[in-house]
């Protein structure tokens, strides 16, 4: 058995050597496959907070990975086209810088967060997941009749957007920033859940009662855990449409919601590095089995049906065995 | 809008809710007993469809080909029950759901492996095809009118088994109390075996009915499952009755938004618009009732409370 | 002059030396697994005959799995265009898998040659002197069913199709040349199964036809309740729904059926002729509407490569406008937006022994360019 902060940092180490040893040996698309990764861990670590630390299981959080993604899709479209996105009540023009984006993703998403929260926390258990699945469901429709930004056709950029001293077009250092953020992100979680809050929402997961009596509201911890969940997930869908250069409803469909939480499973639910690893062994997986047949979803489906069955608490979990985490 | 299309399209929102029912009973019934998320149940009404077409294509008889696609589902079902769901009963829902969405791959490109990548052909049998006239002058399609009075012969037939048969009260004690049918010596595994393939066999069926009448292709399971699920939330999850309701609110909501919503807009805005908001809206529909329901009664309306 | 003449005769020297051009590396992104494999899969299968059969060895091809999903073909593209330094792509069906991946690979200098999407968005203000749309304009089949619909006297059709961009186009491109009233206009949910709702309506509303657009599964479901409702109007609608592929699992409710093709397996010429034949031997199956259109993209390539060398992109250009192949649809050129001038046909549905196919019974419209090449400035 690894010990799993020694599996942490060496996930960190693959994660600056892969791009390097892929800039030497010419193959720059797997830094844009390791993007593609990071952008997904980020998600699947703002899921985390609401579902390994809160123990919310959220089917739905395509909503702000979607959200983030028209944020950057929406803004970006209006400065390419050079029109305003409203005069009224007051001008606001589009934008192509990624600091002004990820805010305006932040803040979108946190809204819905908080809207979407306050409803949903009325139910639990299975209730839970599937008005999450619900609310999904209603922006995915929404968003692929919505014409003006391209319904179902989506939305292209032509041109990634800029961040202030950095070359964006050039894969590495958009990786660069991206892995940034994750760092940034992980350092919050991690942060989070040895705090006073994330203390009370660990123990509002396990004993609700206990924390009631200590004068503390379950449901306010848990709803303010989902909103920062939102947000970080509503962050990584922005990353994600820069990466494609594209935003899409199928940003918003309960399969991508689904493959968010996959992410997390792979890994270790609660475990401050579930949700890295997993991103990255399905990015991998994904890549690799696809080149091999036309039916390489039979493959992907074995796989992941070996490891639920017989690892336990994902990867980590088989690497490093159930060893406490994070209280 | 005339009377006479009113009560058509009610029938059709009946007809679409019934057929839902017959998923989400299998749903319901399957997480009542063994607490199972099961994501591969849209694959289960799939096989059942392919069953159907392939034996209906090589038999010439449709009523063999439903007989194909009840037993193709109710061993699918056993079957992977016996390999796989049994491991998932003591995990929790995030492993359930991981695990079933695995299965959905393999059966969607096993399926699609073993009969190719076109959808097959399985069409209404010659004596149930064409339109009937109801009394008032509706004209109706007798195939249509079929799946109602088949969809209802099974709502009736499970509230029977349920309520007086031996097989029913293990599987209400199940419901109830896990440790205490095992201490009063029922086999366990084989009432969780059961439920499963009866559960597997009603989505089957639904598949090769509704395939007569749509494509029976490769993932035409995941949409009806999403809806089944939204079904059995609405109603109360474990509840038959609950669904039953739910699946005939979803079907009444679901096809009478779709053609209303527009006319109402209609009244205040220009045609066109109101033709796209409308069916946008439309297309939300179930999920904002879901919603609203969820909101005001978390359990769903005849679910026991968590 | 001189110098231009002298010029070209170099050109046309390195063009017949071809043992010593630089190879073509060609990137084919489309849809291999999941519900709409079976699109793809004629496509590639159709570019892919061409190919052997020409037997080039400068042309390498490249295919790889676009699960249907836009992100997963944007990621495709970018991996074709920076590991495997291809120079053409090609392959994609969904209009929206195109929107996302055709705009980048042009802004990277890259062709793209299109076998079966060709959305308003690349044909009018958003066109490129790399995109080729070799199948045709989104509009085009609509619009010649729109024409049909005029010269069979309808004067009261109902219209439906689902609520998405390739939708409107539709609706949009078929009330351009059909000029009776509409009975009725409605948008259904993409991937919508039951029509039961949209039939009644149909019947209530006194039209005198009906005119739809339902790729996929959704047509197959459409067909089989509109045979079993028992109203008994004519119906006509674009290939999609009644493509070789999907036909068979339709079955005798698609018969009579008449619609619109830009090719067919039974239009006269000798290149067709070899195609439909050659396919059969090659994969046991009638070749489909895209497996024709994979076909004569691979052979547009083919041609402009046996002209000019990929690496001067304007010769290239130039060759590939020039659309010197013989395409399985007869006569076949390119407009000022690089969208197809053709023929399309009106076709009906018949049985042929026990197969189902098509067989074409008029043409809607004569050398049919589309209605966006004039906001095209290129």
């Amino acid at each position: 058995m690894i010990r799993e902060r020694y599996l942490n940092a060496l996930t960190l180490a693959l994660f600056v050597a892969i791009p390097f040893w892929a800039i030497t040996a010419d193959e720059p698309f797997t830094i844009t496959l390791m993007t593609r990764a990071v952008v997904f861990a980020i998600a699947a670590v703002g899921l985390n907070i609401a579902l390994g630390l809160g123990g919310l299981v959220s089917l739905g959080h395509a909503v702000f990975f979607g959200l983030g993604g028209y944020a950057m899709g929406i803004l970006a479209y209006h400065a390419q086209n050079y029109t305003a996105l409203t005069e009224w009540p007051f001008l606001i023009e589009g934008t192509k810088s990624m600091p002004v984006i990820w805010l305006a993703a932040i803040v979108v998403s946190s809204l819905a967060a908080l809207v979407i929260g306050i409803l949903s926390l009325r139910t639990a258990g299975v209730y839970f997941i599937m008005i999450t699945l619900a609310f999904g469901q209603m922006f995915f429709f929404f968003a692929i009749s919505w014409a003006e930004y391209g319904g179902e056709d989506g939305l292209s950029i032509y041109v990634r957007n800029g961040f202030p001293g950095l070359n964006t077009l050039d894969p590495i250092q958009f990786y660069g920033l991206c892995l940034g953020l994750l760092c940034l992100v992980l350092l919050f979680a991690w942060r989070l859940s040895g705090s006073p809050f994330g203390l009370a929402l660990n123990a509002a997961r396990q004993v609700p009662v206990r924390v009631e009596t200590a004068g503390l509201d379950p449901v306010r911890l848990k709803l303010v855990a989902f909103v920062l969940s939102g947000a970080i997930t509503g962050l990584a869908g922005a990353l994600f449409a820069d990466l494609n250069r594209f935003v899409s409803p199928t940003m918003f469909s309960w399969q991508t919601s689904g493959e968010i939480m996959i992410f997390i499973i792979l890994g270790g639910v609660g475990r401050l590095f579930g949700p890295v690893v997993g991103a990255l062994v399905f990015v991998a997986l994904e890549h690799w089995l696809g080149g091999l047949s036309d039916f390489w979803h039979i493959y992907l489906g074995l796989l992941l049906l070996v490891i639920v069955l017989f690892g336990r608490g994902g990867l980590i979990g088989m690497l490093c065995g159930r060893e406490a985490v994070h209280d | 809008m005339s009377l006479i299309l009113l009560i058509e399209q009610v029938l059709n929102g009946l007809q679409f809710g019934i057929m839902l029912f017959l998923m989400a009973a299998g749903l319901t019934l399957i997480f009542g007993v063994m607490g199972l998320i099961n994501l591969a149940h849209g694959s289960l009404y799939m096989i059942g469809a392919f069953c159907a077409a392939a034996v209906a294509a090589a038999t010439g008889s449709f009523l063999l080909g439903l007989i194909g696609a009840l037993a193709g589902a109710a061993i699918a079902g056993a079957l992977v029950e016996l390999v796989v769901i049994r491991r998932l009963y003591t995990k929790d829902h995030l492993d359930q759901v991981l695990a079933t969405f695995a299965l959905i791959l393999i059966f969607s490109e096993g399926t699609r492996w073993i009969f190719g990548s076109f959808p097959l052909f399985l069409n209404v049998p010659e004596f149930l095809s064409g339109p009937v006239t109801l009394p008032g002058g509706i004209e109706y399609p007798l195939y249509r009118l079929t799946l109602i009075a088949v969809g209802l012969a099974v709502a009736i037939g499970l509230w029977l088994l349920i309520s007086r048969t031996r097989l029913g009260v293990q599987i209400r004690a199940g419901e109830n109390d896990r440790e205490m049918i095992a201490a009063l010596g029922i086999d366990i595994a084989r009432l969780y075996t059961i439920v499963f393939a009866l559960g597997a066999a009603l989505a089957g069926l639904a598949g090769a009915l509704v395939g007569a009448i749509q494509s029976v292709q490769v993932g035409m399971g995941e949409p009806v499952l999403i809806l089944a699920f939204v079904v059995i939330v609405i109603g109360g999850i474990g509840s038959i009755k609950g669904a039953l309701v739910g699946a005939i609110l979803v079907g009444l909501t679901d096809t009478l938004g779709g053609i209303f919503l527009p006319e109402f807009l209609k009244l205040f805005l220009d045609p066109s618009t109101a033709t796209s908001i409308g069916s946008s809206l439309a297309s939300m529909a179930i999920y904002i009732l879901m919603a609203a329901v969820l909101i005001l009664r978390p359990a769903g309306l005849f679910g026991a409370r968590a | 002059m001189k110098f231009v003449t002298l010029a070209a005769a170099a050109a046309l020297a390195i063009g017949l030396s071809s043992a010593n051009a630089e190879p073509v590396k060609v990137g084919m992104i489309t849809t291999l697994s999941g519900g709409g494999a079976g699109l793809g899969i004629d496509a590639r299968d159709g570019f892919m005959l061409a190919v052997k059969q020409a037997g080039n060895k400068d042309l390498e091809v490249i295919v790889e799995d676009d699960q249907r999903k836009p992100d997963v073909a944007v990621q495709l593209a970018d991996k074709m265009i920076q590991s495997d330094k291809v120079d053409v792509l090609t392959g994609i069906i969904w209009s929206n898998l195109a929107m996302a991946v055709v705009p980048s690979v042009t802004a990277q200098g890259k062709f793209y040659l299109s076998p079966n999407a060709g959305p308003s968005a690349l044909a009018g203000k958003g066109c490129n002197p790399n995109y080729f749309s070799v199948a045709y304009q989104n509009d085009n089949l609509h619009e010649a069913a729109g024409a049909y619909a005029k010269e069979a006297g309808f004067k009261k059709t109902f219209i439906l199709a689902p609520n998405y961009p390739a939708g409107k186009d539709s609706l949009t491109g078929f009330k351009r040349y059909y000029r009776g009233e509409l009975a009725g206009e409605i948008y259904t949910k993409l991937g919508q199964t039951d029509y039961a709702a949209e039939l009644a309506q149909i019947r209530a509303s006194g039209a005198d036809s009906v005119f739809f657009f339902l790729p996929g599964g959704m047509g197959i479901s459409f067909l089989k309740q509109y045979a079993d409702s028992g109203i008994d109007l004519p119906v006509v609608g674009p290939a999609f729904s009644f493509d070789q592929g999907i036909l068979q699992a339709v079955g005798d409710a698609a018969l009579g059926v008449k619609n619109t093709s830009q090719w067919s397996k039974d239009i006269d010429n000798d290149a067709n002729k070899a195609f439909v034949e050659s396919f059969k031997a090659e994969y046991g199956r009638l070749p489909s509407l895209y497996a024709a259109q994979g076909f004569d993209t691979a052979n547009l390539l083919l041609s402009a490569m046996a002209k000019a060398d990929v690496t001067d992109a304007d010769a290239f250009r130039a060759a590939l406008e020039a659309a010197d192949f013989p395409s399985v649809r007869g006569k076949f050129s390119f407009g000022p937006n690089h969208h197809p001038i053709q023929d399309i046909y009106v076709r009906e549905v018949i049985k042929e022994g026990d197969v189902y196919t098509n067989k074409i019974v008029g043409t809607a419209l004569s050398d049919h360019g589309d209605a966006y090449s004039d906001e095209c400035s290129m």
